[in-house]
């Protein structure tokens, strides 16, 4: 083990980030109405930890990860990257969405690219594009337009994208909520191997109580909105996991008794 | 093959083979028909007497005769000449009824007479214009062209700095789109009178007026695609660092590429019009005085050979810009072609 150390190509490891969300509570303003989203929302995430937010749809879980990529202040509370106010998005903190919005001008190795670009680091670290490309498995699509690839392949270009940059937390929101079963299930594996080997800490919101189950090692429930952290349940297992492991099923059913859909079980 | 679905669109399209009797001796039948159509023509350009003494039919009826040749050449080698025959094995119905439509006019107009003169030339009339005032007629499209492209340039690089300026900052918008919504319907001729007495000379005053009819569109679209371009790009980009040049320089504007196109031709075709409008105003050169000077004098054969020529320049230059569309936008899909 310490002969192989000299031979890491990262000089320094990622080192995942400690997130702590304290008191946040977080309005909208709909029609010169004020709509309460977040209340009173605290939790910390340590550095190194998957944790999985799960809650009713349209409750607040996207605005969650909006405030903690910075790119929205919450209305009060406190966010803290590493102990330091979150103030505005930042390349350490990075987010993979839903649709997976790679610039269709670009192709996938300028998507690729942004990050390095928009910080002028494309002179020194281009050769990370390729390596980013191959962790993701698109070595071969790098010349193509986004519109020439499946939604699998856009979204394995997006987090491409945002690992390139080596983030210290990756925010997820629903990265594989449009994808078909089977795609979904290899990617869940794929993106729990990237995150153990990286080290970068992980929050990932789901509408897909067994994806949660499977990938984090905390799920996070919320209620309806106005969205309360209603339970902080930690996943006591060991990766690869089994989805019929019955501590899972036990959480499963846990779960759906806190989103009020016990009689679906 | 070995194409799965996601790999499917990056392959090059396959063309099925065409089955037939061997590469050797194809002949293209549409080319054979055209080309005889076009000798036919000839023949009977030269043929018939003309009813009246008509310049160049001869002259005609030799173009008209050696063009056809060349087509049964082209027709009997068929696929052996190459990229030509690739350039006009489509065109053969247009040249079929175009050696139709030229014989039925040339006997209408030139051989019986049917047609009131003299709004009504026969095709050797516009040979004649061609060859006789062909120095004169080249020398107003290349002012015509001198004219619109620096008007045009002008127009659309301020068009789309405006556009970019008002989409992105909201100071200039407040500034700006109160006067754009002014500004933008009226009619850049009716700014004539005024811009033909404050420049100094009608050159300028055209050049001014081709830019402005040509900066209205390009603004209007530019703002549009600014304004509308998906904020989720924006947030994607300001996570990873980008500054506010970037998010300007490299998400606002390749986004809104699209529709600047869009306003660039628009920008174009308002550019024609007022170009021939000045021309038959004010300015002493170009295509648009020369059709002013032809209706003036009853030259209708010139008048049309003008039209002619001013349509293929307008044509071309939309070309031209589909063209540097094409390149810019080629991540686009389903691009619709000039
Ligand atoms: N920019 C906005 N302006 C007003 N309301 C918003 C805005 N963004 C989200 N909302 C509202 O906030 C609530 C929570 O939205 P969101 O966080 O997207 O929910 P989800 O949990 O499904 O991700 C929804 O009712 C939504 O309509
Ligand atoms: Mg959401």
């Amino acid at each position: 083990m310490v002969a192989a150390a000299p031979l890491r190509r990262d000089p320094e490891p990622v080192v995942g980030l400690a997130l702590e969300v304290a008191g946040v509570d977080h309005r909208f303003d709909l029609h010169g109405e004020p709509l309460p989203v977040l209340e009173q929302i605290s939790f910390r995430v340590e550095p190194g930890e998957f944790v999985a937010v799960l809650g009713p749809s349209g409750c607040g879980k996207s605005t969650l990860l909006r405030l903690v990529a910075g790119l929205e202040p919450p209305t009060t509370g406190r966010l803290l990257a590493d102990g330091a106010a979150i103030v505005g998005p930042d390349p350490s903190r990075l987010m993979v969405f839903q649709d997976p919005t790679l610039f269709p001008w670009r192709t996938v190795r300028d998507n690729v690219a942004l990050g390095l670009e928009a910080r002028g680091l494309m002179r020194g670290e281009r050769h990370r594009i390729q390596k980013a490309l191959g962790l993701v498995g698109l070595g071969a699509f790098a010349g193509a337009y986004p519109h020439q690839l499946s939604g699998g392949m856009a979204q394995r270009a997006a987090l491409a994208r945002a690992l390139v940059n080596d983030p210290r937390l990756l925010i997820l929101d629903e990265p594989l909520g449009k994808l078909d079963s089977l795609t979904r299930l290899g990617m869940q594996g794929e993106l729990v191997g990237l995150w153990r080997r990286a080290g970068f800490t992980a929050l990932l919101v789901t509408h897909d109580i067994e994806e949660a189950l499977v990938m984090a090692t905390r799920v996070l429930v919320l209620g309806p909105r106005p969205a309360r952290l209603v339970a902080d349940l930690p996943v006591e297992r060991a990766y690869p996991r089994h989805r019929d492991d019955p501590h899972l099923v036990a959480l499963r059913h846990r779960i759906l008794e806190l989103l009020g859909l016990a009689a679906t079980w | 093959m070995t194409v799965t679905g996601e790999l499917s669109t990056l392959e090059p399209a396959v063309v099925p083979e065409r089955t037939g009797t061997g590469p050797w001796l194809q002949p293209w039948v549409g080319g054979l028909a055209a080309g005889a159509l076009w000798v036919g023509a000839g023949a009977l350009t030269a043929a018939w007497p003309d009813a009246d003494d008509w310049a160049y039919t001869r002259e005609l009826a030799a173009a008209e005769a050696v063009g056809g040749a060349l087509l049964v050449l082209v027709g009997l080698l068929g696929s052996r000449t190459g990229a030509l025959f690739e350039r006009l094995r489509n065109l053969a119905p247009w040249l079929i009824v175009l050696a139709l439509a030229l014989a039925v006019w040339e006997v209408a107009v030139a051989k019986l007479n049917l047609l009131p003169r003299p709004f009504f030339a026969p095709p050797q009339a516009f040979l004649e214009v061609y060859l006789d005032d062909g120095r004169r007629l080249a020398e107003c499209a290349f002012a015509s062209f001198g004219l619109l492209a620096v008007g045009y340039l002008l127009g659309a690089v301020a068009g789309f700095t405006a556009g970019v300026a008002i989409g992105w900052s909201r100071a200039v918008a407040y500034w700006g789109h109160p006067l754009l919504r002014l500004i933008g319907p009226l009619p850049a001729t009716a700014w004539l009178p005024i811009a033909f007495f404050a420049f100094p000379s009608s050159w300028s005053a055209s050049v001014f007026l081709i830019a402005l009819a040509s900066a209205i569109p390009v603004a209007v679209l530019t703002w549009s695609g600014v304004a509308g371009v998906n904020s989720a790009y924006y947030d994607i980009a300001r996570t990873l660092g980008a500054s506010p040049r970037f998010l300007v320089l490299r998400v606002a504007i390749p986004a809104a590429m699209p529709h600047v196109f869009v306003g660039l031709f628009m920008g174009l075709c308002m550019a024609f019009s007022v170009l021939v409008v000045a021309e038959m105003v004010g300015v002493k050169a170009g295509l648009g005085w020369y059709l002013q000077w032809a209706q003036g004098w009853a030259a209708y054969a010139n008048m049309y050979a003008a039209l002619l020529v001013l349509a293929l320049v307008c044509s071309t230059l939309v070309g031209l810009l589909f063209r540097v569309r094409d390149r810019v936008l080629v991540w686009q899909k389903g691009l619709l072609k000039w």
